[in-house]
């Protein structure tokens, strides 16, 4: 019975949560009162532990509470229950604007929507900058040491990416390193 | 069938490399999509990326599925998606079975601060690249700026500014339509 309790509810998240990772917290909020399934100071260790392993943050909650709930079966079922809504919608909509996609109204409205959304990458890439440069930000000083550091490493990377052609994940491992040797 | 395993297998690389929501995906997708293997173009990503910011659920999953769907069917779009999710389940069980304490060391949290920088650092670059490509006129230009703004600095709901932005877009079509006959 709890898996198809799990798979529900996540499933019901997966289609009430436009706009990715951070639309899930407040229905996991709710869910965790009606179900008691963990409790808000757990949810917000989901927050942490989602937002900095791999992967898409949604999908990072529900493995979790899924796995608090009911250990790894409960993990996988949560994770399928948030991913299928998504894929019945998005298969629908793939197809339907398959047999448009030559239609002129279909390019006309993509037109529209191709700069929308570069700038909406934009915008979550801004909210981003800010927080990570006011992370130091907590002892009042304006120039702190963390937001000094951060823009440092910013530079660097800047720089390295553009004349070191390597896989992005050894800028990221790079980055750990040098946020533990500089208490980041 | 094979298709189905080399799209669970790409995916699973995307979901393994993609550290933070959404928007961490693109520099993964333009990666290993367009660059390396050139399923779809620039502009074809921002297509699927306005569509999966519209659509229920989390946007990295309905970036993916849509993409699978284009290379092979349905299935492709069901293998791209569970290729995705796995590796995030298996080391979030991992976490959460054997490293409760895992995200209180201060180390953990010291080398995830530098990562925030590096992710930040990449979405830009690849930001960058699209821009060009994304906003070859000024109508285009001009959605850019006013979407960005409204989202950046208004917290306008997303959902909303995309069909904004379709609404313009064919709305731009009209006038020039109009102009041209």
């Amino acid at each position: 019975m709890i898996w198809i309790r799990l798979f529900a509810e996540f499933f019901i998240t997966g289609l009430f949560a436009v706009g990715g990772g951070a639309a899930t917290i407040p229905l996991l909020r709710d869910m965790s009162a009606r179900t008691g399934w963990f409790t808000l100071g757990e949810l917000a260790d989901m927050v942490a532990v989602a937002e900095s392993t791999p992967g898409p943050i949604g999908v990072n909650m529900a493995s979790f509470a899924g796995y608090r709930t009911a250990g790894i079966p409960g993990a996988v079922t949560a994770t399928l229950g948030i991913v299928t809504p998504s894929v019945i919608v998005v298969l629908i909509i793939a197809r339907l604007l398959d047999k448009y996609r030559e239609n002129r109204i279909t390019q006309s409205v993509f037109r529209g929507l191709r700069p929308a959304s570069a700038a909406l990458i934009a915008s979550a890439c801004f909210s981003l900058i800010t927080t990570v440069l006011n992370a130091g930000r907590a002892g009042g000083s304006l120039v702190s040491y963390g937001n000094i550091t951060a823009v440092c490493l910013a530079a660097a990377l800047v720089a390295a990416t553009r004349r070191i052609k390597a896989h992005p994940i050894l800028f990221i491992a790079a980055s750990a390193v040098v946020g533990i040797i500089f208490k980041m | 069938m094979r298709e189905a395993a080399l799209l669970f297998l790409v995916f699973a690389r995307v979901g393994i490399t993609t550290f933070g929501g959404g928007y961490a995906i693109m520099p993964v997708l333009d990666r290993e999509l367009v660059k390396k293997r050139g399923w779809a173009s620039h502009e074809e990503l921002l297509d699927y990326y306005a569509v999966a910011q519209c659509t229920p659920g989390v946007i990295a999953v309905n970036t993916s599925t849509f993409i699978g769907y284009r290379r092979a069917g349905v299935t492709g779009g069901i293998a791209a998606t569970l290729g995705l999710v796995f590796p995030p389940t298996v080391i979030i069980c991992v976490i959460a079975a054997a490293l409760s304490g895992f995200m209180y060391l201060p180390a953990v949290r010291h080398a995830f601060a530098g990562i925030r920088v590096c992710v930040c650092v990449l979405i830009a670059k690849t930001l960058a690249g699209m821009l060009k490509k994304s906003a070859p006129d000024l109508p285009a230009k001009a959605i850019f700026t006013a979407v960005f703004i409204l989202s950046a600095f208004l917290s306008f709901p997303t959902a909303a500014l995309v069909a904004a932005a379709g609404v313009a877009g064919l709305a731009i079509s009209a006038a020039r339509g109009g102009r041209v006959k």
